[in-house]
């Protein structure tokens, strides 16, 4: 992706040429270089293509097929899996719940990732333990979370217990198992993992804005509120989008926490497009079908990443670009 | 901190003064919640394995009564916890080989030559930020089990590997550009060839970036659950992931077993991110920034 591919470019434009190219620019030398190319990109080519590209070409083209992955792949069934796909409820409902998830990681973690980046970035003691405590769940392996979380949100378990112990007994739910509540459980858990994560990026983000623009915009009368509004926040948009970007790819692949606490249970509430994905193919040997929704997942991942970068990650390159011209 | 501290004692009866203080207060109240959410849960799980499962279920929020140490002692005496610390070890080292070897090798004509196709070529590998492992499974399992790699260590290795090339190759390529061409110049010069200057030069000065890319690549292999869960049918080969998935499955009326086995695997992945934490922060915001 252009994404991060742009300010390589913008490095090169600014004369950074390699000294073997340099030294070997002659016309005979050309057929050589290619040859030395195709020797260190080799391994690394055969193994992306054979374990990455390859399966997923082969997933486009199960998914025209009626199959169970035994036997030979003969039942042409052209675009029955997919219409099938869209009919299905469930599934629709499971893209549903991506889109829900995707939607309040930036409407919650946004602002609060957002907050305790700004606090961390002051001058504050422990600043560096708080570092390193808010962004520990994000090493932590999802199958660890969703155990831990799977235990403490029991029926009279930690969380019952603790918000009873704080007079919110009123707000104590069946987590995991009401149909009303359980996507929402899900968001909390991973608001948990990846916050940290969301966080530290700010804060890298926070760290590259000179302390100087800052200082200018207090001379000229701006308040906290406004050079935050005005300052910081703008010179922060180009993180922000990419931590959007990212936050909202990883959603849209979520499987791990869902299936170990609840199976996208019960009766489907907490569905992923993974989950739904994994329980046909796997579980129900529809290998065909599992193909065409794979299809389906990774054509929405595409679309939105190319949406992205047009309409959003765009402006970054863009003003980059300007201010290296100008 | 200090011009802070004195500025305050002089001031400390002035309106600006009291005010900052005030605001301190809340910073340190808001960051102490927070870090308060993400401790308890992990305390809990620590705790809880020295307590009896009756205990857990009686009183959920509480310290051990008496430091009961035996679902700890129980799990670490059972061969099947350090079979699967071996078994997610090997996947993660060969996965980490196979990625930082190949990734390097790649990513050095990506950033230092002039060839045509090159942008496409990089463009090939970023694309693969779009494919996680759920997209591909089908097929990839199908892959898997004509090559005969279904429940071995490889099987699960070579594909992560792969899945793994795109972020190495995003976070080397930039990294290797900046390495100043009068160096290759001088190495030519001395009668380096060009993998002689890949090996003995790019290699050494690459260091940093090729730990942060060997430690993003350790980490997301050892907490892979997806795909082990589909290619390691035999339980003898199961990784730690699995090994708590189906702990908790298989001892559900046991929570002071499970918190114990969860505990235990949680250690080797903190203790790794306490070690490697600036590398690991530092490559994700700096692939990020690009």
């Amino acid at each position: 992706m252009s994404l991060v591919g742009s300010p390589d470019r913008r490095r090169e434009q600014a004369g950074a040429g390699s000294a073997s190219d340099r030294v070997r620019r002659r016309p005979a030398a050309g057929r050589r270089r290619l040859i030395e190319v195709g020797l260190f990109v080799s391994p690394a080519l055969a193994l992306y293509l054979a374990f990455v590209l390859l399966p997923i070409f082969l997933a486009a083209y199960y998914g025209f097929y009626h199959w169970n992955g035994l036997g030979p792949v003969t039942e042409f069934i052209g675009l029955d899996n997919y219409a099938r796909a869209f009919q299905d409820d469930v599934f629709t409902r499971a893209i549903l719940h991506n889109g829900i998830l995707v939607v309040l990681a930036i409407l919650v973690q946004l602002p609060i990732g957002l907050g305790l980046a700004l606090m961390l970035n002051q001058r504050l003691r422990g600043r560096a333990g708080l570092r390193l405590v808010f962004f520990a769940p994000y090493v932590l392996s999802e199958v660890i979370t969703a155990v831990i979380w799977q235990l403490m949100l029991q029926p009279d378990g930690l969380v019952d217990a603790t918000l009873r112990g704080v007079g919110l007994g009123g707000l104590v739910h069946l987590w995991l198992a009401d149909i009303r509540i359980v996507l929402y459980t899900m968001f909390i858990v991973i608001t948990w993992k990846y916050l940290g994560f969301a966080i530290i990026l700010f804060l890298a983000g926070l760290q590259g804005i000179p302390e100087e623009l800052r200082q200018a915009a207090a001379i000229d009368g701006a308040g906290p509120v406004q050079s935050l509004r005005h300052v910081t926040l703008p010179l922060l948009g180009p993180t922000i989008r990419i931590w959007a970007f990212l936050s909202i790819i990883g959603t849209l692949q979520l499987f791990d926490l869902i299936w170990i606490m609840t199976l996208g249970g019960p009766a489907n509430a907490s569905n992923s497009m993974v989950t739904y994905l994994i329980d046909h193919g796997f579980r129900r040997y529809q290998f065909g079908y599992g193909s065409a929704v794979a299809v389906i997942l990774f054509a929405i991942s595409l679309v939105f990443a190319i949406a992205y970068q047009r309409y959003v990650l765009r402006r970054d390159t863009e003003g980059a670009l300007t201010r290296i011209v100008g | 901190m200090n011009q802070m501290v004195a500025g305050h004692r002089r001031t400390a009866v002035t309106a600006p003064a009291v005010r900052r203080s005030l605001g301190q207060a809340l910073t340190y109240t808001i960051a102490l919640v927070v870090a308060a959410i993400i401790i308890v849960p992990l305390v809990y799980v620590v705790l809880g394995g020295f307590r009896t499962t009756g205990q857990i279920a009686a009183q959920p929020v509480a310290l051990p009564q008496t430091w009961i140490t035996r679902n700890y002692t129980d799990v670490l005496t059972s061969g099947t916890f350090w079979l699967q610390v071996f078994n997610s070890t090997l996947i993660a080292v060969i996965a980490t080989a196979v990625v930082v070897g190949f990734g390097a090798l790649a990513a050095f004509p990506l950033a230092r030559f002039e060839f045509r196709g090159r942008e496409i070529l990089y463009t090939l590998f970023t694309l693969g930020l779009l494919f996680p492992v759920g997209v591909a499974i089908l097929p990839l399992y199908l892959l898997l089990r004509q090559l005969g790699l279904l429940g071995t260590a490889l099987g699960v290795a070579l594909p992560e590997a792969a899945f793994g090339l795109p972020v190495t190759i995003v976070i080397l390529r930039p990294f290797m550009r900046t390495i100043p061409a009068e160096l290759e110049d001088a190495a030519v010069i001395d009668g380096c060839s060009r993998f002689g200057f890949f090996w003995r030069i790019l290699v050494p000065l690459s260091r940093p970036a090729l730990t942060t890319v060997a430690i993003l690549s350790f980490v997301g292999s050892w907490n892979a659950f997806l795909l082990p869960l589909l290619v390691l049918g035999d339980p003898n080969g199961w990784t730690l992931p699995l090994g708590v998935a189906n702990y908790s499955t298989q001892y559900t009326q046991d929570t002071a077993r499970i918190l114990a086995f969860t505990a235990l695997s949680m250690l080797p992945a903190l203790g790794f991110f306490v070690l490697a934490e600036r590398r690991i922060i530092g490559g994700l915001s700096g692939a990020v920034k690009g």
